[in-house]
């Protein structure tokens, strides 16, 4: 990427109140790369869209800065900024067939000759055929192109994408996330992308920032964000994780010995984002995939050095690449296994007695005073 | 029994064209009539077929003057309404102020008043202010019946209107103004267009409040009134054909352009 930073998108101290005294987006400071493929994950209501929107300029903040490059644009209406939006529902113009539909924002700025650019830019997303057709006459995947060319031939600093994909099936939504993902590398625009797609956000995206009751949790590139989540919120929201309570014991070197249910588990102080006072609570979390398991008649056989529990398998579930069991133990009764179907070994049979080991270079450690139970689907649901 | 097998399965099209021989005949009656030779002053026994009331359709004193009265203000009557009807559609649907509610169900009241109520008041009104009574009392009270038929049609359109549409084109470079003309505007067209029809059609023929609030003035469903006490002219015939064609001609066209629109998209 060049230098270039009249793409990025700073926020500086940006919050939403509204009228009715409901905060949306507590005061916040972001910086969006120029370039970069941003996505705002969180679930419903956390101030993701809110936060796009103030972008756009569709809502005021009600305190703080939007600068786009070095120009700030905080009281600039929607249509002065150099930002265009792919809706949610598309809002494509019912009474305007798709060329001018596309040709709209070009119109506007009193472009004359938009036929060429127009048709290009139906060429870029396949939809050169369809020029002369009605919104309406179009499935819900074409009428999501038409959305994308729309905003992108006014060639804007930033694109914004306020759940694009939200309304195509499965197998649709995966073709457009690779197509979406290979015109932004083509365009070279920094996208903004909201969603509340965890798995979208993370094959999407460079930088992931994930909102929570309007506050960024944390913010990294999907990797980190998966490996070291701070919050039980991030362990919990993106992918599958397993958090037991334990109580610091003593320090080794760089690393900190804890005590859970009776037995040692060892977590790398680098990889403990709360304070770690000896008898002070944190949270051990460890990723389903990151664990092995090995039958209790075997457990001579697991290498020194691993953090192990013991447990019975409560339920075990083939799908194929692997398998997922429910480990029953004393530190948490639905412990989470993923166990790659490389050589399954047949008595891991539901009742079976097992010692989970795994890697403490795998173990992060989460602040105690948070619930454990942030961001997972029981609790969304 | 095949007859009634035939009937069982035509039975929706025998029920549809005897409605709309109920709707029709009357244009009928009248059109055919248009082209009577009455003995007398009225014009209710089929004589003899004459083209003498179409060669001069106003032929008879007065009523073409009337009728031009009654376009007059029908057009001027639709201008107002319309506009005015719009506007308060759209402050109702977008905007949340003091006595919204109010606003909202005192706007049907004009609807739902018995005419001759409403006619009696306006007239007491207007001559409690000292109002010359004529054209211009006629158009305030046309415009102020009408005024409720169109924020019915307008609001409607207007609330199924996605407001994301507006975002859109503000998003798009479109100022307050373009999105407006653009946006807003085409895509509530069709309701504005179906107030102002109404409005139209009620005012061209509205007979009680003009009666009471016309003055000296007198409009053209108030000369068609007047002289059937006397004797009705031939002309009448013709003009209320000559309205009926003009309305057919008008959704016929309507309907060929749209026709064509829907097949170049295609």
């Amino acid at each position: 990427m060049t230098k270039d930073s009249s793409g990025d998108v700073r926020l500086t101290g940006i919050g939403k109140t509204y009228d009715n005294g409901f905060t949306a987006v507590q005061p916040m400071d972001l910086t969006v790369p120029q370039g970069s493929f941003f996505a705002l994950l969180g679930a419903s209501g956390c101030g993701k869209t809110t936060t796009l929107r103030m972008i756009a300029g569709l809502e005021e903040p009600t305190s703080g800065t939007v600068h786009l490059g070095d120009q700030d644009v905080t009281h600039l209406p929607p249509y002065k900024r150099p930002v265009n939006t792919v809706f949610q529902s598309y809002a494509l113009f019912p009474h305007l067939d798709i060329f001018e539909n596309v040709a709209f924002g070009l119109r506007r700025r009193g472009i004359k000759s938009v036929k060429k650019q127009v048709e290009d830019m139906l060429e870029l997303v396949q939809l050169g055929e369809q020029a002369r057709k009605k919104p309406h006459q179009l499935s819900g995947g074409q009428q999501q192109r038409v959305a994308v060319a729309r905003a992108l031939i006014n060639h804007p600093k930033v694109l914004l994408l306020d759940e694009p994909l939200g309304a195509l099936d499965l197998k649709l939504r995966r073709q457009m996330q690779l197509e979406l993902k290979r015109i932004q590398t083509e365009v070279g625009i920094t996208f903004v992308h909201v969603t509340h797609d965890q798995e979208e956000a993370m094959t999407m995206a460079d930088t992931v920032a994930v909102m929570n009751a309007g506050r960024v949790e944390q913010l990294g590139s999907p990797a980190d964000l998966y490996e070291n989540p701070n919050t039980t919120f991030v362990a919990n929201f993106l992918g599958t994780s397993n958090l037991i309570e334990a109580e610091v014991d003593s320090k080794s070197g760089d690393d900190i010995v804890l005590k859970a249910g009776g037995g040692k588990l060892v977590l790398p102080e680098a990889r403990c984002s709360a304070p770690t006072t000896t008898g002070g609570k944190v949270l051990v979390g460890v990723r389903p995939e990151k664990i092995s398991l090995t039958h209790a008649d075997d457990a001579g056989s697991i290498p020194e050095g691993r953090n192990r529990i013991t447990g019975k398998v409560a339920d075990a579930s083939f799908i194929g690449v692997s398998t997922q069991y429910v480990i029953d133990s004393a530190v948490c009764p639905e412990f989470a296994v993923y166990v790659q179907n490389v050589e399954r070994d047949g008595r891991l049979v539901p009742g079976a007695d097992v010692v989970l080991h795994w890697s403490p270079a795998h173990t992060f450690g989460l602040d105690a005073a948070q619930d454990i139970d942030a961001g997972t689907e029981e609790e969304a649901a | 029994m095949p007859f009634v097998k035939w009937l069982k399965k035509n039975l929706v099209v025998i029920a549809g064209l005897l409605t709309l021989g109920y709707l029709l005949l009357p244009n009928v009656i009248v059109t055919v009539f248009s082209f009577n030779k009455p003995k007398g002053r009225f014009n209710y026994e089929w004589q003899q077929f004459s083209l003498d009331a179409w060669k001069q359709p106003c032929g008879v004193a007065d009523m073409c003057g009337s009728l031009s009265i009654s376009l007059r203000i029908a057009a001027l009557a639709t201008i107002g309404a319309t506009l005015l009807g719009t506007m308060i559609a759209f402050a109702l649907v977008r905007y949340r102020f003091r006595a919204r509610g109010a606003v909202n169900s005192l706007i049907f009241l004009p609807m739902a008043m018995p005419e001759v109520v409403m006619a009696a008041s306006l007239l007491t009104l207007f001559l409690n202010m000292g109002a010359q009574l004529g054209f211009y009392t006629i158009l305030i009270a046309h415009i102020m019946f009408c005024l409720s038929f169109v924020v019915t049609a307008v609001k409607a359109r207007v609330m199924s209107m996605d407001p994301r549409l507006e975002e859109a084109a503000r998003d798009l470079y479109a100022g307050p103004v373009q999105t407006f003309v653009r946006v807003t505007l085409p895509i509530a067209a069709p309701g504005i267009a179906a107030g102002a029809l109404l409005s139209f059609a009620l005012s061209f023929d509205d007979f009680i409040i003009t009666n009471f609030n016309a003055g000296s003035t007198v409009t053209f469903p108030m000369f068609v009134w007047g002289s059937a006490q006397r004797g009705t002219p031939v002309q009448i015939n013709v003009i209320g054909t000559a309205m009926f064609l003009v309305a057919v001609l008008f959704v016929l066209a309507s309907m060929l352009i749209n026709n064509r629109r829907n097949r170049q998209k295609a």
